[in-house]
């Protein structure tokens, strides 16, 4: 009894604390698993614990906003279950992962989203939410988000462009899934790469023989991520939806993010830890493990200038979260695709080495300072998830997940070293500066001395509410000035030319069949039983007026279809 | 055929000399006359030596500039039953009027329909009523086997190097992403031109139920359920599929800002992509949706939308003059009020078109010569050259240089008119540029070698236009492509086999659905079988040849380990 509450009571004394905005020198007090004071000369408990800080800095956990623990994939499962993922997560100073949520078509995402809960509840070390694929779309569907949302704290569901005939969604539903996502009050999460063509460049490259994972990236070249984020960018500026780009591999793709934002869309776009760190030139390896084991989607741009111009867009705030899109698959599970590389499960590892990667590659080079580090390692992510200021910050009341950060120790990466369950690692042999000290994950300290002190399924669910202020205070301004009138004119009462059946009809709408946001009674539309009146609001709109009866001479005099004005 | 009744007044008219012009090409400008023979340039020079009695034009310095050609029109195009009001007679003539010598209409089959006999039956119909010399686009508006069929022997056997293909239109003529890189990939092998109604369909479909759910039914509901960008969207999907597939792309119909810096940009990275603006994007805005007066605000209404953004017009015609953008034509398709009015209750059902035929040329002297934004080859340029440089109709046609067709304008840059529904050329009651005052007129329209214009006064015979076979792998477009497949040879990589464990896994989620494009795909073989393929995955270098299905023990190049971490 006494051991827990010695250990449920924490001080961190002469701490460097820093946040997004600012920086300052102050001790640390947390119990429960919250921080309880932040000041100097606390008063605390005796018999507390003490950590000395040193002057070094304490910042909030890392949140790692896009991970893919134990990922079901044709019958295999990713190497990293939530067991091995989060302990690598917290080796790395990352306090809290959010898992997506995959649904094979037709099981629904409520029965999903359960599953995934039962994995991560049992075996997750650190907090975790969940984001939902959407990977087809029916009225079903539609209940389940409202269900997610309104029941199971989600507030984010991804859209596949890509991914032909297996998850990918055409405009019109991926216009309707938005629709959703905003009345509903979620962010929504595109996964952009222009599917139909890179199923054509498939054929085209097998046909050319190029089997192995060189195919994989002449096959998914950046003009195609490029056109996918664009053509979400609009769908999203149409239907005022908040639009959040996953795994921002190029510079095209973050060029055109950078552009809209200019042009004042509300779009936020993650870069992974593989973008930032490595490039796709090792597709084109002869030892063929070592190749297989960069395929993911996007893939590694072949252009070895991306990572540090992805950086430098981070450091601007053109970018403006960092997740690692950790999915690894074994060497074996990869050989599956051994004679043909549409078949290689893809998926990249980086949840252990996003913090010092970027610290590395953005700070240390003096690219952002400490305070935007932590903006874009957790701060941006809890804001953009409604996380904020529970997560993503030191403050009095907030969870107690923090690392003591130290600059100065060098790493170097390596398979053998590494806290995961693969042979390969994709960033081997970098040596990077920067690494957390000390973790302390919900109150506790999982990580000192280099010794992990984890606990599986000590994890909670941490539950997101929609509307974050972050995202939906300009689209909800937006919203409100976003109201479109009709033109009152008076009747056309001119000739009409006489037209054979309508040829426009004539195809039912492909999606009218499937589309849960329209109504079924929609395609027999009676214009005049709208009540919206084509003569306006005039001084006679009290006069009783048959609803069929002809306007001779509507208010405003008539209007004359010949007359030039 | 009036003249040929006389056999040496046919001779008279036929021989043409036009003295101390001044001859106005792409390129440059110089003084000259120009003697014409038989509906070609013979002589070009100081002191010619022509026949006597050869009817001599004084041009007293004026420009003399190549007759316009304008790429896009739909005269006499059929919807639902009914044809746009002007025919080819009055089409070409109204272009005539305005100072273009050679129109290019597009050719419509109905989805479904040959795309060979619909060709015949627009030559039919221009053969019998053009007074000018025309070419025909066709659009595919649909895709198959046999589609694909015809386009080769359209290209190869009827004259035509370019196509349309439709990003809107949702179940009508609209191509999916994959079809459309069928097409591009087919058309970029036999050395056609890819142009595109860029819109996306699927987002327009979507806002028209919007619009039309709040209540709004008139023509501002056109402009509103077809917002510039998604115009901006179609046109970098286009352009990211041509430079996939390495064809050179051709954007008709750019409205909006956004479109036109899409092109540009492509055209910064290197992209074959040309631009087209037409007459009403260049000279007019999408505020007069809003008129109170349906009709008016009916008239405007056509895809994509003029843009209500009152600068556009301003914007389109710097990027002209920069070379952004490269062609202009007018996408003339007139309806009648009484047509227009079969969307009076629901703007989605308005059929779609403005005019801009006849007004095209002086527009743009009038918004880009005049302003000071081009010079007078830039106009040319814009107007003819690079048109007919697009067609592989040069020289033949947009310049003047001996052996040309004598095609040719003499333009007043001084002339002002103010532009009017009352006294234009096309049969419609509704002038999209109404009360326009324009400076730059042609006082002389010459074509095919005869005088169509003179003194205010229109000359043009029914049926004389002949149909110009466009050939394929135009240079001005093609060069650039082929030197670049050259270099766009892919190798794989030479590996070891990999002979680890392989993971069990069930192919079916991946697999599962049938590939959408492949029931229709005619470039596609259904079942491909890898082993086949003559690739060997041990590289060029390896000599001895190996039966198929052996495995590699230590292929050359010493055994790749798997286990190792190089």
């Amino acid at each position: 009894n006494t051991a827990n509450i010695r250990i449920e009571r924490l001080l961190i004394k002469g701490a460097k604390i820093v946040n997004d905005d600012q920086s300052l020198f102050a001790d640390i007090y947390m119990e429960d698993g919250l921080i309880k004071q932040i000041g100097e000369n606390l008063i605390v408990p005796g018999g507390v614990k003490t950590i000395d800080a040193q002057g070094r800095m304490v910042m909030p956990g890392g949140i790692d906003v896009h991970t893919r623990f134990q990922m079901p994939d044709r019958g295999m499962t990713a190497a990293d279950d939530f067991y091995q993922g989060t302990c690598a997560a917290l080796a790395g100073g990352t306090t809290m992962i959010i898992d997506h949520v995959v649904p094979e078509c037709g099981i629904g995402l409520l029965a999903a989203f359960n599953q995934w809960r039962d994995w991560a509840d049992s075996k997750s070390c650190c907090d975790y939410s969940l984001h939902v694929d959407i990977t087809e779309w029916h009225r079903g569907i539609q209940e389940d988000m409202e269900t997610l949302v309104k029941d199971h704290g989600v507030n984010s569901f991804l859209v596949y462009l890509a991914y032909k005939d297996v998850f990918q969604l055409t405009d019109s539903q991926i216009y309707e899934v938005f629709s959703v996502i905003r009345d509903l009050g979620a962010v929504a999460q595109v996964h952009a790469e222009n599917g139909d063509i890179i199923a054509e460049e498939q054929h085209r490259i097998l046909d050319l023989g190029i089997t192995g994972p060189e195919g994989h990236v002449l096959t998914h070249p950046e003009e195609v991520e490029a056109e996918a984020v664009n053509r979400s960018v609009t769908v999203a500026n149409q239907t005022n939806c908040p639009l959040y780009i996953t795994k921002v591999m190029s510079k095209s793709a973050a060029d055109v993010i950078a552009q809209a934002r200019k042009k004042g869309t509300v779009v936020f776009g993650e870069p992974i830890t593989a973008s930032l760190g490595t490039d796709g030139s090792h597709y084109w390896s002869k030892n063929w493990a070592k190749a297989a084991a960069y395929v993911t989607s996007p893939p590694l741009s072949p252009d070895p200038t991306t990572p540090d111009y992805l950086s430098s867009l981070l450091s601007c705030g053109d970018l403006q979260v960092t997740g690692s899109a950790h999915c690894t698959f074994s060497t074996a599970q990869r050989a599956v695709g051994k004679d043909d590389f549409t078949l290689i499960p893809e998926g990249t590892n980086g949840t252990e080495e996003r913090m010092s990667i970027i610290w590395d590659k953005c700070v240390v080079t003096g690219k952002m300072d400490e305070n935007q580090f932590v903006a874009v390692t957790s701060t941006n992510a809890a804001k953009i998830f409604n996380l904020y200021p529970r997560k993503g910050r030191v403050a009095v009341g907030s969870d107690a997940d923090l690392v003591l950060w130290d600059p100065d120790i060098t790493k170097i990466i390596s398979a053998k070293s590494h806290n995961l369950a693969v042979e390969y690692n994709i960033f081997e042999g970098m040596e990077v500066r920067g690494a957390p000290l000390v973790v302390i994950s919900q109150g506790k300290i999982v990580l000192e001395d280099g010794t992990l002190h984890t606990t599986e399924g000590s994890g909670r669910y941490v539950a997101r509410k929609p509307y974050p202020d972050y995202v939906y205070k300009r689209i909800k301004a937006r919203s409100r000035l976003a109201e479109l009138r009709g033109v009152p004119r008076g009747l056309y009462d001119g000739p009409v030319c006489e037209v054979s059946v309508t040829p426009k009809a004539v195809t039912p709408a492909s999606s009218a069949k499937t589309s849960p946001a329209k109504q079924p009674t929609q395609p027999v539309r009676n214009l005049h039983q709208s009540g919206f009146s084509l003569s306006g609001a005039q001084i006679d709109d009290n006069v009783p007026r048959r609803n069929t009866q002809r306007i001779v001479a509507p208010p405003g005099g008539r209007a004359n279809i010949t007359s030039l004005g | 055929m009036y003249f040929r009744t006389k056999k040496n007044k046919k001779t008279l008219l036929d021989r043409l000399l036009i003295k101390g012009g001044r001859i106005v090409n792409d390129d440059q400008s110089f003084y000259a006359d120009i003697y014409m023979e038989d509906g070609l340039i013979k002589q070009i020079g100081d002191n010619l030596i022509v026949p006597g009695g050869v009817k001599t034009i004084e041009a007293n310095g004026k420009m003399v500039i190549p007759g316009g050609i304008d790429i896009h029109t739909h005269f006499q195009m059929p919807y639902r039953g009914t044809t746009t009001v002007d025919d080819f007679t009055q089409g070409t003539k109204a272009a005539l009027a305005g100072g273009t010598t050679m129109i290019v209409d597009h050719v419509i089959p109905d989805p479904g329909c040959s795309l060979v006999e619909a060709f015949e039956r627009w030559r039919e119909w221009a053969d019998d009523k053009a007074c000018c010399d025309y070419s025909l686009h066709v659009d595919i508006t649909h895709w198959n086997d046999s589609v694909k069929q015809e386009v080769e022997v359209l290209l190869k056997e009827k004259g035509v190097n370019s196509y349309q293909v439709y990003m809107a239109y949702k179940d009508l003529y609209q191509m999916s992403n994959s079809e459309l890189y069928e097409i591009f990939t087919f058309l970029g092998e036999l050395g056609g031109i890819v142009q595109v109604h860029a819109e996306n369909g699927e987002i327009i479909a979507e806002e028209q139920a919007r619009m039309l759910g709040m209540g709004i039914t008139g023509p501002e509901g056109h402009v509103l359920s077809r917002p510039e960008e998604l115009e901006a969207e179609a046109v970098f999907r286009a352009v990211t599929i041509a430079s996939q597939t390495n064809c050179p792309l051709y954007v008709t119909r750019v409205m909006s800002k956004s479109a036109a810096d899409i092109i540009s940009q492509a055209r910064k990275k290197g992209n074959v992509v040309f631009g087209e603006p037409i007459t009403a994007s260049l000279g007019t805005d999408g505020t007069h949706y809003w008129s109170k007066n349906w009709a008016k605000a009916a008239s405007y209404v056509t895809s994509p939308p003029l843009s209500p953004d009152p600068t556009t017009p301003d914007y389109l015609n710097t990027l002209l003059a920069s070379g952004d953008l490269n062609v202009t034509g007018s996408a003339h398709c007139t309806f009648s009020v009484a047509q227009k009015a079969i969307g009076k209750d629901d703007f989605t059902q308005i059929p779609e078109g403005v005019n801009g035929v006849e007004e095209r040329m002086s527009l743009i002297w009038d918004k880009a010569v005049v302003t000071g934004k081009m010079d007078e080859n830039m106009f040319v340029a814009v107007t003819s050259t690079n048109a007919a440089k697009i067609l592989n109709l040069y020289p033949r046609k947009g310049r003047i240089a001996i052996g040309s067709d004598s095609d040719l304008v003499i333009w007043d840059p001084d002339v002002v008119r103010t532009i009017t529904a009352k006294t234009h050329n096309s049969a419609a009651e509704y002038n999209v540029f109404e009360g326009m005052e324009l400076r730059g007129a042609p006082t002389l329209v010459v074509c095919q070698g005869k005088i169509i214009l003179e003194d205010g006064k229109l000359q043009a015979t029914s049926g004389s236009g002949r149909f110009i076979p466009c050939s394929p792998f135009p240079d001005f477009a093609y060069k650039r492509v082929k030197a670049r497949k050259q270099l766009a040879v892919l190798r794989a990589v030479p590996r070891g086999m990999y002979d680890g464990p392989v993971s069990d896994f069930t192919p079916m989620s991946r697999g599962g659905t049938p590939s959408a494009s492949a029931r229709t795909s005619p470039t596609k073989a259904p079942i491909r079988n890898l082993h086949q393929s003559g690739f060997t995955l041990a590289g060029p270098e390896e000599a001895p040849i190996r039966p198929a299905g052996r495995r590699i023990v230590v292929p050359p190049g010493g055994r790749s380990n798997i286990t190792s971490l190089s």
